[in-house]
């Protein structure tokens, strides 16, 4: 048996060894918040006399860090949605019949499987342009756009390694007897072969979903305004090195807080699918 | 060329079939009429599933000829989807779909392929399962059935699109001793209502009741055969001696 | 070999299609360009080997019958596999790199660690605490019979492992333990952002002198991924060079 060697393997049920991803569990969080918690005293015994508490410097600039991760929120929603709908069928396209089809699709998924994630949102920033043309309308492109297309172009290529896995699968049995039937291709796939793979698929795309919401913070490299820059940018307005430790903890513990239920669910599909 | 019922229902002269490296079947001869109901034997790797699955097409043969009704198969032109419609086919891992319920999988394939109307499909789909004695399991998932209940339901599926041959591929070898004999019994009613079938089996004693003639393969190459009763009490062949020696 | 020709060639695309690649014919660029080349593949390379090692180390601790051994290696695990790289990085160089400063000779705080050796460690600790459990995984995966059949052979447990478990371990963690290193070259790329003098950093500086932005960006995406594909298809060799026939570590 010739091993997969897709990240995303929904393949991996059916081979040991590698049950590698990593589960988010509650004392994750509460390893975080302990962190923080000691971060924050520690912060607190270096502030200088007649300058406000930690504590209180967070939570004044909680609302804005708000606003910044919604930001990463939105961004990744809106990759995975992109990805999802161009990477579906260029998984599927992998799989057809036609060469041409298949090495073609094949040579688009691992070009942005081996782009690395920042080079990608470089691309896409400075060579996208910042408005487009479409008849009489113009369409501007701001930045988080551009990164959030940027981010999709991965997601896509994941996507795609994921459909193939999962409809690669499929017991060979599956396509024999719905051959014996005399059912067409087109047939197979849709009727017998896709509506199986989705439940195996669910789990390890939830999953890139997670890591793909921890991979926002690089647009903060390009200059995206959302939670990490304005972060950054708190730590400089703040300029004091005691806030360094705890506010990137706080940054942490959103993220967490946020990957968390998703890591649950994932977890819980998994099983379900996993009895039937 | 028309067929006639006179002529053979599947006619299978000298199939040659190379997977890689392996010769697998050594030029085969057989004829199938209808209503006639033949059993293939012999030992595992003697080319007994390849030859099935080439006389429905799922695998293409290299050299040789297989008719059925009549319909060349070895044909780079051969319309598969008519063809499987004449062939029924019934695996040893009844491979029902896992998404769709008992009645579904039976329904599945004459609504959608050929385009029935779904009420007519469904009266029929439900006398079928009534007819492999699982009146009940309709609704029932695949996953809920034990594996004799799925392998009858992967009959009464096949035998939904009202194929003129069909084909067993040890359709019993999966299955705990328990729940053999349901299959069993089900396969020897359709035999005994006209339907015409070739099929690869170890049960001896099954073949001996409901085969109008069996066959032995080994190494690809189809050493003897006869009438069940001849066959067993009197083999000619050595190798079809030590075979049977080894079985009963 | 004189390639100046070559050069040459490149100014010419330059000056009659406008296509710019100064990389290529002006020395200055092509010199730190290459520079920047060598410490990404310097990069690479030191976190490819670093974190492997940092993987069985850990692997090997976490067998360990000492519980406070394997907590705070499954802290260590936790902490970088839970957490975004680039935060961990800003982490490292910021945060740590804030109190590991020397006074220098005249008198201004330098710091101690190069910022290529904070992404080298970052990256090697984020990637090595995968592979920790990658090898354990694979360990795992080895049937107890089996170490218990080259023991009744009369290995000592330690030649079992070396002999037997951990070349069986090897085989079935290698597809994962692939993947994790293919991440972790994508994953070197964000030594950008502390201003490591790799690929991405130089074609920066070189894109704001010259203007040639999508010159650069396409130089690099292709190097990239090219990067990345000789890695694959190494790993790849590698790993059909191992397979055991007929064995399915299922």
């Amino acid at each position: 048996m010739i091993v997969d060697r897709t990240d995303l393997a929904v393949l991996k049920p059916f081979r040991t060894g590698a049950r590698e991803p990593w589960r988010i569990s509650i004392w994750h969080g509460v390893a975080l918040a302990a962190a923080l918690a000691v971060a924050v005293g520690e912060a607190q015994a270096q502030v200088a006399a007649g300058e406000p508490g930690i504590v209180e410097t967070i939570l004044k600039w909680t609302p804005l860090l708000a606003q910044g991760f919604a930001l990463n929120i939105a961004m990744s929603f809106m990759a995975m949605a992109i990805g999802t709908a161009v990477g579906v069928p260029l998984g599927l396209a992998q799989v057809s019949l036609l060469p041409p089809v298949r090495t073609g699709s094949w040579f688009v998924t691992q070009f942005f499987r081996n782009s690395p994630w920042l080079v990608l949102l470089f691309y896409c920033m400075l060579l996208l342009p910042f408005e487009l043309r479409i008849g009489n309308t113009i369409v501007p492109l701001p930045g988080w756009l551009k990164s959030t297309i940027g981010l999709s172009l991965p997601v896509m290529a994941n996507v795609s390694e994921l459909v193939r896995g999962a409809v690669r699968s499929i017991p060979f049995g599956q396509w024999e007897a719905a051959d014996s039937l005399a059912m067409s291709r087109r047939q197979t796939l849709t009727m017998v072969i896709l509506p199986q793979c989705v439940k195996r698929m669910t789990p390890p795309w939830m999953n890139l979903y997670a890591i793909l919401t921890v991979a926002t913070p690089l647009t903060s490299v390009v200059g995206v305004s959302e939670a990490m820059t304005l972060t950054g940018d708190i730590l400089s307005s703040e300029a004091r090195t005691e806030l360094l430790v705890p506010m990137y903890l706080y940054l942490l513990l959103w993220f967490f807080i946020y990957c968390y239920p998703i890591a649950r669910a994932t977890l819980a599909l998994e099983k379900r699918f996993a009895v039937k | 060329m028309a067929w006639t019922p006179d002529r053979p229902l599947v006619s299978i002269k000298d199939v040659h079939k190379i997977f890689g490296n392996l010769e697998v079947l050594k030029g085969i001869t057989m004829d199938v009429m209808k209503r006639e109901v033949v059993c293939i034997i012999g030992p595992s790797g003697s080319g007994k599933s390849t030859l099935l699955r080439c006389v429905n097409a799922l695998v293409p043969i290299e050299r040789g000829s297989i008719l059925v009704e009549g319909q060349e198969v070895n044909d780079a032109k051969l319309d598969k989807l008519a063809l499987r419609r004449k062939v029924g086919m019934v695996f040893q891992q009844y491979n029902l779909f896992p998404h769709k319920t008992a009645l579904e999988n039976v329904m599945m394939a004459p609504v959608h392929v050929l385009k029935r109307d779904r009420k007519e499909v469904e009266t029929q789909a439900r006398a079928l399962i009534a007819k492999v004695r699982l009146t009940g399991k309709e609704a029932s998932y695949p996953g809920e059935l034990s594996g004799g209940q799925q392998q009858r339901i992967a009959i009464a599926r096949s035998l939904a699109m009202n194929p003129d041959v069909m084909l067993f591929d040890e359709v019993t070898a999966a299955l705990d001793p328990e729940t053999v004999k349901g299959v069993l019994v089900t396969i020897r009613e359709l035999a005994e209502d006209g339907m015409t079938c070739m099929i690869v089996t170890h049960e001896m004693g099954f073949a001996r009741e409901v085969a109008n003639r069996i066959y032995f393969t080994d190494g690809g190459v189809l050493v003897e055969h006869g009438p069940p009763k001849e066959f067993f009490a009197h083999p000619r062949d050595p190798r079809t001696k030590q075979f049977l020696d080894q079985i009963l | 070999m004189d390639l100046q020709p070559l050069w040459d060639w490149f100014r010419v695309l330059y000056e009659t299609t406008g296509i710019k690649f100064t990389i290529f014919y002006d020395a200055f660029d092509r010199a730190r360009f290459l520079n920047s080349f060598l410490t990404s593949v310097r990069l690479m390379a030191v976190c490819l080997v670093a974190s492997v090692v940092i993987g069985v180390i850990g692997a090997w601790i976490q067998g360990s019958r000492l519980r406070v051994l394997r907590l705070v290696t499954q802290g260590y695990i936790q902490f970088f596999r839970n957490t975004p790289p680039l935060v961990q990085l800003y982490f490292f160089y910021f945060a740590l790199g804030a109190y590991l400063k020397v006074t220098g000779a005249n008198g201004i705080a330098v710091p101690i660690v190069s910022n290529f050796t904070w992404a080298a460690i970052c990256l090697s600790f984020y990637a090595g605490s995968f592979n920790i459990e990658i090898f354990r995984a694979g360990i795992e995966a080895v049937p107890r019979e089996t170490l218990e059949a080259a023991e009744s052979l009369g290995y000592s447990r330690l030649k079992a492992y070396a002999y037997v478990i951990l070349p069986l371990a090897f085989r079935i963690s290698l597809p994962a333990l692939n993947n994790n290193l293919v991440n972790l070259i994508k994953t070197t790329t964000i030594a950008y952002a502390i201003a490591v003098p790799e690929m991405l950093y130089v074609a920066n500086q070189i894109w704001s002198d010259e203007s040639n932005v999508p010159e650069m960006m396409n130089v690099l995406l292709v190097t990239y991924v090219a990067l990345v594909g000789l890695l694959v298809w190494v790993m790849g060799r590698w790993e059909r060079a191992l397979t055991i026939p007929g064995y399915s570590p299922v």
